[in-house]
């Protein structure tokens, strides 16, 4: 089976349905037209300077550009996780929790898969590099940032119980102690569901992918596999992470709950 | 027994204030709606950042963490929240007789001449101890049967859930949870506002028991003169930051 390369005439087509949706979305007044425009518009110009991005960086192997374009993309999601939360930390917090938790989990993860699992060579094969890194910072991204918005809503909706337990000689610990475990499972909920339903009810995207290139099932199968139990592990990894510094945060040295520390409420969020 | 001495606290709207409420005393603290009454608990219970520094008896505050600071100087809110999903949970000691045992032994290792940079380096490989530690004479069963029933209640309120309780009884149970703490001053703010005048009266018994048993500093905030009066001690208000004392 060959590749059936897609026209522009074609992606044409399957742009009209989002241009359906939006025109539904004015309609029915749901307010996010604009939103599904634009966001549809992004990804157009993203992903097609990415495929020529790719092209000059596959043609190169070459571990300096490489970085810059993990960088770049690790940038980028750390500003979508600032983005995505109600209230966020001021300062630089609000961008370094989320981008140093995934840092710490999605490098390290892509690190560990192509040295020791994949076996490379060499490692930074951009190839697998990019895309592995990609989905794992996709993946992370979701999970971190959705953990470390319910953190921050809860500990802002739960002032007096946080402070009631302070009050009862709880350390800070003792006093997020349930909201922290809400806000990891709240995080780690989405790829666990992922992974139970993977294959029975859609075909994960990468499998797809590959599979639409041509590979057998079975190997596009195992690298999803390979792909979800990585994901997994650096949701799990940067989730914990997040909220971990996130909740830390939320208390000063005297262990008191600071909510000032939190930007006052983002409406678009 | 130890007093209770508030040294230029001062926060947005208070202060600088300087105070001393002896071992054993009463102090009341009146003033209108938005003076700062509550911002001042807050404060001295080290809720809200601040400048100053409080003292019980030779202890300066700073040198307290701030989890024993608080177990120590007992604050009852205006308002009671509870955090478990039954009564007898929101209390240090009414547990099994396994969690005794083992808030002995915490207290009695913690009560060991360990030098603090120890106690610091140790402190990621020590299990914390939960709810009891460093902290002397926790109240045992009947005590707190005692005041339970002070406050109008049978000991089984211990196994209620929470969410049964109505606001009256929220405040009440709250104040014994804080006694049970074995707090030695307290910082009550409007401790009976919600309370019909016998379960106030109950509340005020109960807190005066305390005080004088266990010579307690009392820091009270509360509106209402009938109270101020009955009860007698000091009266200040908090006028234009300050405070001073009742006209």
């Amino acid at each position: 089976m060959t590749l059936i390369h897609l026209s522009p005439f074609d992606l044409g087509l399957a742009s009209i349905l989002v241009l359906l949706l939006a025109g539904m979305s004015w309609r029915l007044r749901l307010g996010i037209e604009r939103r599904v425009l634009i966001s549809a518009a992004r990804s157009t110009v993203q992903l097609m300077l990415v495929g020529l991005v790719l092209k000059v960086l596959f043609a190169q192997t070459s571990l300096p550009l490489i970085g810059l374009m993990a960088l770049v993309m690790l940038s980028v999601a750390g500003y979508e996780v600032m983005q995505r939360q109600k209230r966020r930390y001021r300062g630089v917090w609000g961008y370094g929790i989320g981008a140093l938790s995934m840092f710490l989990s999605a490098f390290t993860v892509t690190l560990l898969a192509l040295t020791v699992i994949i076996g490379v060579e060499p490692w930074y094969q951009p190839q697998y590099l990019i895309p592995l890194l990609g989905m794992l910072l996709g993946n992370t991204m979701s999970g971190i940032a959705i953990a470390l918005d319910s953190l921050t809503r809860q500990a802002w909706d739960s002032r007096g119980r946080i402070e009631a337990r302070l009050l009862a000689g709880g350390t800070w610990d003792d006093a997020i102690e349930e909201v922290r475990r809400d806000a990891l499972r709240s995080g780690l909920i989405p790829i666990i569901n992922a992974m139970a339903t993977a294959g029975l009810v859609s075909l994960p995207g990468m499998m797809t992918g590959q599979i639409l290139a041509g590979s057998p099932p079975m190997e596009a199968a195992k690298y999803q596999l390979l792909i979800m139990f990585l994901i997994a592990a650096g949701t799990g990894l940067g989730s914990m992470a997040a909220v971990w510094i996130g909740s830390r945060r939320l208390f000063d040295d005297r262990q008191r709950l600071r909510l000032d520390r939190l930007a006052a409420a983002n409406r678009s969020s | 027994m130890s007093g209770l001495r508030l040294d230029g606290i001062r926060s947005r709207a208070l202060g600088p204030l300087d105070l001393t409420v002896a071992a054993g005393e009463l102090v009341f603290v009146s003033g209108p709606s938005g003076s700062g009454k509550s911002l001042l608990l807050r404060a001295v219970a080290d809720l809200d950042p601040h400048e100053g520094e409080v003292w019980l008896g030779e202890e300066p505050r700073s040198r307290i963490a701030p989890s024993i600071w608080r177990r120590r100087v007992g604050l009852l809110p205006a308002e009671a929240f509870w955090w478990a999903e039954s009564v007898g949970e929101h209390l240090p000691v009414i547990r099994s007789t396994h969690a005794d045992r083992a808030a002995s032994t915490h207290r009695r290792l913690l009560s060991a001449p360990l030098h603090p940079a120890i106690l610091r380096l140790s402190k990621p490989f020590r299990r914390a101890p939960r709810r009891v530690s460093n902290h002397p004479a926790l109240p045992d069963h009947s005590t707190i049967t005692d005041w339970l029933g002070h406050l109008g209640f049978a000991p089984d309120v211990l196994g209620w859930s929470v969410t049964r309780l109505s606001t009256g009884e929220r405040q009440r149970l709250a104040l014994v949870r804080l006694l049970a703490q074995t707090p030695e001053a307290l910082l009550l703010d409007e401790a009976t506002a919600n309370l019909d005048p016998s379960s106030g009266a109950r509340v005020e018994s109960v807190v005066e028991a305390y005080r004088k048993t266990r010579g307690a500093a009392v820091l009270w905030v509360s509106h209402d003169p009938g109270q101020r009066r009955r009860i007698g001690g000091r009266s200040l208000v908090i006028r234009n930051e300050r405070l001073e004392p009742e006209a």
